[in-house]
């Protein structure tokens, strides 16, 4: 789960991380009385799960009242599309905060080293900037160092750190406690990613971080109250929204071909055969491992709430899932749910027999039956036609 | 032969008194598999099916020698059920549950590799050796022996590969599931390693997925250290930057963790990556055969 700026920002404060204070809006008219409230100049930053917004226009500074009611009408509402292509994400939010007087821009963080198990401290004295380019054209400028996960990590550790970045001297201490803070925040809520880009410097040499971004983790939210009420309030699309209140695990995506699949990778797999073949899925959707005909009343509930879906590919490779389950679930939702849609159905592994005989019996003039998974995305891409 | 789980497994599970646990426990058992041991703190002197339930990993070990600990414990409640057996002194733990804290693991993880302890996922479907022993969720009537060892991030789609292979008159010295959330225990370089040395296996299907750099770190390995052929299959093309796919660990991260990432460190050290799990099982039994 990532959280917004704002959230993050908060997050610093409550560990003694020093922050810009500001509030949030999510209206022209609030923003506006937020920036009379907070002076001029400030920042009016849009709020979405996504680097680059500042090059995307984002992020303005309004030295009026004029300019504040100009750059938050611009901002509110605008479409941002991140450096890999992610999104677009539509912008709900701003944050308003007094304008910081900048001497430098840094670069710190502290990330989850999957590979060395690990936790990762990094300090750069080139900030400001997308910091995989001034690790690619400047390794050298990006210290890093791990961290001991089974140790407190302190100010007094992470002051080599800084030191190799070649941080100004006068501000070596605080750039240190800051890192120790950030491992500490890690430590303490359970966030998997934690980056501070940029961390200034002021003109009094206070190090504050100007900018936020924390990823935390889904599995830990059980003892964070607080995020996990942010993470319910996170999902803005209708059906992952729905799924989520289901238990479902569903992804959406933009094209036409609903598919439900029983574990999380051969659900993967089932988007990429059905790719291959020359279609576009609408959606990521694992019915899990013990899948219950209720689930999947459920799951085509969910796909089938998406309009652009045109046909639904069901791939089950039946371990602990039994297909006669399945079976009798597609029964089930097509008598409870008014499926005008193609089903193409591949029933394989622990009673597909059974399941396969329910099916016949059930004799549903929209279902398709396929023995083999290419055989199945191939006839679902047939029966869904173009990519609307 | 085969890899970590065989006929001198003699295996103890945590939470063999839960719904889960007893069904996938003695699931187990009646594949062949030496169950000695049940854990259920404060239902010591019970027993589920006249398989004794101890309060302690511990005890079970000390006096019905358990080797091998399952753990089956809710989420919140299992890194520590993971470090218990860590200290009990088995050889191996396999770590099925899902949903545990990754900090947590982090944490576990080193505590696993100071104490020598083979610590197999969390969220993981286990480790079956075809005809000897079973320890986890496998459905083992997919799998028959054989000469090909699997590992993989995945477990139905495991199945499926073993299925296809199955279905071509081939088998397996091991399957082992490794797990799909971003600390595991055992990543594939772990297995590959033992694949190597174990006699029965002549090659090995690696199956991985987006996120996370295992399967790049697994191909220099293979190009280093592994002289068997390895066949490889890569979920996840489709998936979308940012997003995580039903697995903790299935995400790409900006720009790295892709597919077509892994996909070309694999080729390029001469690995070949099917397209689609039937033409991975195909290209495996292929090689196989010469």
């Amino acid at each position: 789960m990532d959280l917004l700026e704002y959230q993050g920002k908060q997050l610093f404060a409550a560990h003694g991380i020093a922050v810009p204070s500001g509030e949030v809006a999510s209206t022209v008219e609030d923003a506006v009385a937020a920036a009379e409230r907070i002076g001029y100049p400030c920042a009016i930053k849009a709020q979405v799960l996504i680097g680059g917004r500042g090059k995307a226009g984002g992020i303005k500074i309004a030295a009026d009242r004029g300019e504040a009611e100009q750059h938050a009408g611009a901002i509110l509402g605008m479409d941002i599309v991140g450096p890999h292509g992610e999104g677009p994400f539509r912008v709900d939010q701003v944050w308003i905060e007094g304008g910081s007087a900048i001497a430098t821009e840094y670069y710190a963080s502290v990330i989850l080293d999957r590979g060395e198990k690990k936790l990762l401290a990094m300090v750069s004295a080139k900030g400001g900037m997308d910091i995989e380019a001034v690790a690619a054209e400047d390794p050298e400028a990006l210290v890093k160092e791990h961290v001991d996960p089974t140790k407190p990590f302190t100010a007094a550790e992470a002051r080599p750190i800084v030191d190799a970045a070649g941080l100004a001297e006068d501000v070596r201490d605080a750039a240190a406690e800051v890192l120790a803070k950030l491992a500490e925040t890690a430590q303490a809520e359970d966030a998997t990613l934690i980056e501070v880009n940029p961390l200034i410097v002021t003109e009094g040499r206070e190090v504050v971080a100007l900018d936020a971004k924390v990823t935390i983790d889904g599995n830990a939210l059980y003892r964070h109250e607080g995020l996990a009420e942010l993470d319910a309030e996170s999902i803005d699309d209708p059906q992952e929204a729905m799924a989520r209140e289901k238990g479902l695990t569903y992804v959406k995506l933009d094209g036409n071909v609903g598919i439900l699949a029983n574990g999380a990778g051969l659900c993967m797999s089932t988007l990429d055969v059905v790719a291959q073949a020359g279609g576009a899925p609408a959606n990521f959707l694992d019915a899990g491992g013990g899948s219950k005909a209720d689930a999947i009343v459920d799951a085509l509930t969910v796909i089938t709430t998406d309009p652009k879906v045109t046909a639904i590919l069901f791939n089950i490779f039946g371990g602990i899932t039994r297909c006669d389950e399945i079976a009798k679930g597609i029964v089930e939702a097509s008598s409870r749910l008014d499926l005008g849609l193609p089903l193409v159905v591949r029933l394989d592994g622990t009673n597909s027999e059974e399941g396969l005989a329910i099916l016949a019996e059930a004799g549903l003039a929209n279902l398709h039956q396929e023995t083999t998974m290419l055989g199945a995305a191939q006839k679902v891409v047939e029966l869904a036609g173009g990519s609307s | 032969m085969s890899i970590i789980v065989n006929e001198d497994t003699k295996l103890v599970v945590s939470g063999l008194t839960g719904r889960e646990g007893s069904f996938h426990g003695l699931r187990n058992q009646a594949y062949g598999t030496d169950l000695v041991a049940g854990v259920t703190p404060g239902k010591g002197g019970q027993d589920i099916e006249g398989v004794p339930i101890f309060d302690s990993i511990r005890e079970a070990v000390e006096q019905q020698g358990a080797n091998t600990s399952m753990i089956f414990v809710p989420a919140r409640f299992a890194a520590p059920a993971i470090d218990e057996a860590i200290e009990s002194g088995v050889e191996t733990v396999i770590a099925i549950t899902e949903g545990i804290p990754v900090l947590d693991m982090l944490v576990t993880y080193w505590k696993a590799k100071q104490a020598g302890v083979r610590l197999i996922g969390p969220n993981c479907p286990g480790v079956l050796s075809p005809g000897r022993a079973n320890v986890g969720i496998i459905p083992a009537q997919f799998f028959d022996p054989g000469k090909i060892g699997v590992v993989s991030k995945s477990g139905t789609l495991t199945y499926q590969i073993g299925n296809e292979l199955k279905q071509a008159g081939e088998g397996n010295s091991s399957i082992v599931g490794i797990g799909g959330d971003p600390i595991i225990g055992s990543d594939f370089i772990d297995i590959l390693e033992l694949y190597e040395a174990d006699p029965e296996t002549e090659m090995i299907v690696m199956v991985g997925e987006i996120g996370g750099d295992a399967e790049e770190r697994a191909a220099e390995f293979i190009a280093s250290d592994i002289s068997k052929p390895v066949v490889a299959y890569i979920a996840g093309f489709t998936a979308p930057p940012g997003k995580q796919m039903g697995h903790a660990g299935a995400i790409i991260s900006g720009s790295s963790g892709t597919a077509q990432a892994k996909k070309e460190a694999l080729e390029a050290k001469g690995v070949r990556v099917g397209e689609s799990p039937t033409e991975t099982a195909q290209i495996a039994v292929e090689v196989l055969r010469g």
